[in-house]
């Protein structure tokens, strides 16, 4: 595909993306806010599995993880700056990105899958079994964090709008943010494990701490979306850690096509805009979404964005 | 604690040890013979447990109930092997692992749409269900007695099968090379899905034969699915023997857990925290071992 058009295609989407708060629904508002989140989510992931070649089964532990911090930390009654709310919760869910990394990044291949998903899994059990996060029913949060530009101009959270254009621009800066990454030396060496790990060592790169470096970097990102989904939903839940959010972000990084920035936009949009339909559809929906994974993982394992752009294909 | 307690802990550890080896080893065989992580194997066995309280209802017989529970796991195994597995042996972990999680969002659905989302119980079959007195007042039941020594028979025969047969020759020889296996003759394709119907009627049969002691629910298959991964990390893969250790470990460690009440400081860290404890020894293993106590470097 033309690179003018793709860009002109791009532009026209943000337009709109732009424009929709204006002329749209309240509940479309909030459905492509939810999408919005789900990106940087999936992008986060797709760091991983699709550039660095770790397959993560347990990155919701830090989606979840994130909306917990805001929610312990908020104080009642008062609202939070946004930004050191956002800032403490990015830090704090690295500190454990670290933990956890350091750990299972020992592993390789199939072990990795089983001890990222266990840890997660740690993760959940103890948030559901503690009553000091509110146990199964998770916890709420009254007060959404908010801005106050000089008593000018104030941005209120529980406003849609706000929240979607907030969401807009964190989804933005985080697909720059990757983007660049990728194209910098760090992101060189990167690619350079998933090809081939062994090659890359011997080049004289200590593989180990790029890897913990990558995986720090994606949980702080998934830290975001995590963020937002609990000021967006004002509630967090267990279940915001369990491994089947996981597995539900790496069916969007494989629907989209792994290992390119715009994958988890087209894997995202695509799946929940498919699962939004099922869910009208049937009360059995999760059967469909079931026999849709599984037709594309078998028969069309580069994604979406491996079957409109068939040249990348041989790249890989 | 006094020894009667310790020692019905511990049998009830070593209990909960031996089921879960079952449903790792079928894990492990899967992985260590064919290369494809299954992460649908916690679904079998759920499905089992799901067989097992609606063939009670049907044939009123917990024998024949079995019998025709892992004929029908067999069935399934073999044809979800020609539908799906089949295509995964020469594709990436990460296809593998979507292709089967696919396949637990159908058993999911289909176990809601078929037998709802209730919890049920089965009854301990009847020839089983005394108990024999070990103090005055404690009691152990000849169940949980049976259960371990079945899998115990089961161990042994898996070991001696693998070991001592023509059949295991074959899985030996296909494990490690494919290629010369099959120039010699040796139709691997089928081979494999013998291995995986194993797999599949293994977690099925463990599933069958818990349901009367733990009930039968729908999260239950997620939740053994992550103790075997722990189980098959702390053990090792591919080693049936690191299976066998540490599913023991984990089973004593959890049912220890749960009753060793611990005041550190005079804050009682336990009953809250034993959902933990196992996976604290992962992590702990991890660290010291990455590879598993019995598994090669890699």
């Amino acid at each position: 595909m033309n690179i003018i058009f793709k860009n002109a295609l791009l532009a026209a989407l943000l337009v709109m993306l732009i424009l929709l708060p204006v002329f749209g629904e309240r509940f479309y508002i909030q459905f492509v806010s939810k999408i919005l989140i789900m990106i940087i989510f999936v992008s986060s992931l797709n760091l991983l599995v699709g550039f660095t070649g770790l397959v993560s089964l347990g990155h919701a532990a830090f989606f979840g993880s994130s909306g917990y911090v805001l929610a312990l930390f908020s104080p009642i009654g008062t609202s939070m700056n946004l930004f050191v709310a956002l800032l403490a919760s990015v830090l704090c869910v690295g500190a454990l990105g670290a933990v956890f990394g350091a750990l299972v990044l020992r592993t390789k291949g199939i072990f990795f899958i089983m001890a990222t998903l266990a840890l997660g899994e740690m993760l959940f059990y103890f948030l559901h079994d503690t009553a000091f996060a509110g146990g199964s029913d998770g916890i709420y949060i009254h007060d959404r964090p908010g801005f106050n530009l000089f008593d000018w101009w104030q941005l209120d959270l529980s406003n849609v709008s706000h929240f979607y254009y907030l969401a807009l621009i964190l989804v933005c800066l985080v697909l720059m943010l990757i983007k660049r990454i990728m194209n910098s030396p760090f992101g060189r060496v990167i690619s350079g494990i998933r090809v081939n790990e062994h090659r890359t060592k011997a080049l004289g790169y200590h593989t180990y701490k790029f890897k913990l470096v990558c995986f720090v970097i994606a949980s702080m990102i998934a830290a975001i979306s995590g963020f937002l989904a609990a000021v967006q939903f004002g509630v967090v839940n267990p279940e915001m850690v369990g491994w089947h959010a996981s597995g539900h972000a790496l069916m969007m990084v494989i629907l989209g096509g792994k290992g390119s920035i715009l994958g988890p936009v087209l894997g995202t949009t695509t799946l929940m805009l498919v699962e939004e339909i099922f869910q009208v559809a049937t009360k059995h929906w999760q059967l469909l979404t079931g026999i849709v994974v599984v037709l594309v993982a078998l028969f069309f394992p580069n994604g979406l964005a491996g079957l409109n752009f068939p040249k990348k294909r041989s790249e890989t | 604690m006094d020894a009667a307690t310790v020692l019905i802990q511990a049998m009830n550890g070593i209990q909960y040890g031996l089921l879960l080896f079952l449903v790792a080893s079928g894990l492990t065989l899967i992985f260590g013979i064919m290369g494809v992580i299954n992460i649908a194997h916690g679904s079998f066995y759920m499905i089992g447990a799901y067989l097992a309280w609606s063939l009670m209802g049907w044939v009123g017989s917990f024998w024949i109930g079995l019998i025709v529970g892992v004929t029908v796991a067999l069935l399934l195994g073999l044809v979800l092997e020609w539908l799906f597995i089949r295509f995964l042996y020469d594709r990436d972990h990460l296809q593998q692992v979507l292709v089967t999680y696919g396949l637990i969002l159908i058993f999911s659905e289909l176990r809601s749409m078929i037998w709802g989302d209730d919890v049920h119980s089965v009854p301990i079959p009847e020839l089983l269900s005394g108990s024999i007195q070990l103090t005055e007042n404690l009691a152990y039941p000849i169940y949980r007695l049976w259960l371990s020594g079945v899998c115990i028979v089961i161990a042994i025969l898996m070991f001696l099968g693998i070991q001592h047969t023509r059949l295991g020759m074959m899985i030996r020889a296909g494990e490690s090379d494919r290629e010369m296996t099959k120039s010699l003759g040796i139709n691997i394709g089928l081979v494999y899905r013998f291995i995986f119907a194993l797999g599949v009627s293994l977690a099925a049969f463990s599933g069958m034969i818990s349901a009367p002691i733990s009930s039968v629910f729908p999260g239950m298959g997620s939740q053994v699915l992550i103790v075997s991964f722990v189980v098959v990390v702390i053990g090792g893969l591919g080693s049936i023997k690191g299976a066998m250790i540490a599913a023991l470990l984990v089973g004593l460690i959890d049912t220890f857990g749960k009753v060793i009440h611990l005041d550190i400081f005079g804050v009682n860290i336990f009953p809250e925290m034993s959902g933990m404890s196992i996976f604290a020894l992962m992590a702990l293993i991890l660290m010291l071992r990455p590879q598993g106590l019995f598994g090669r470097e890699h």
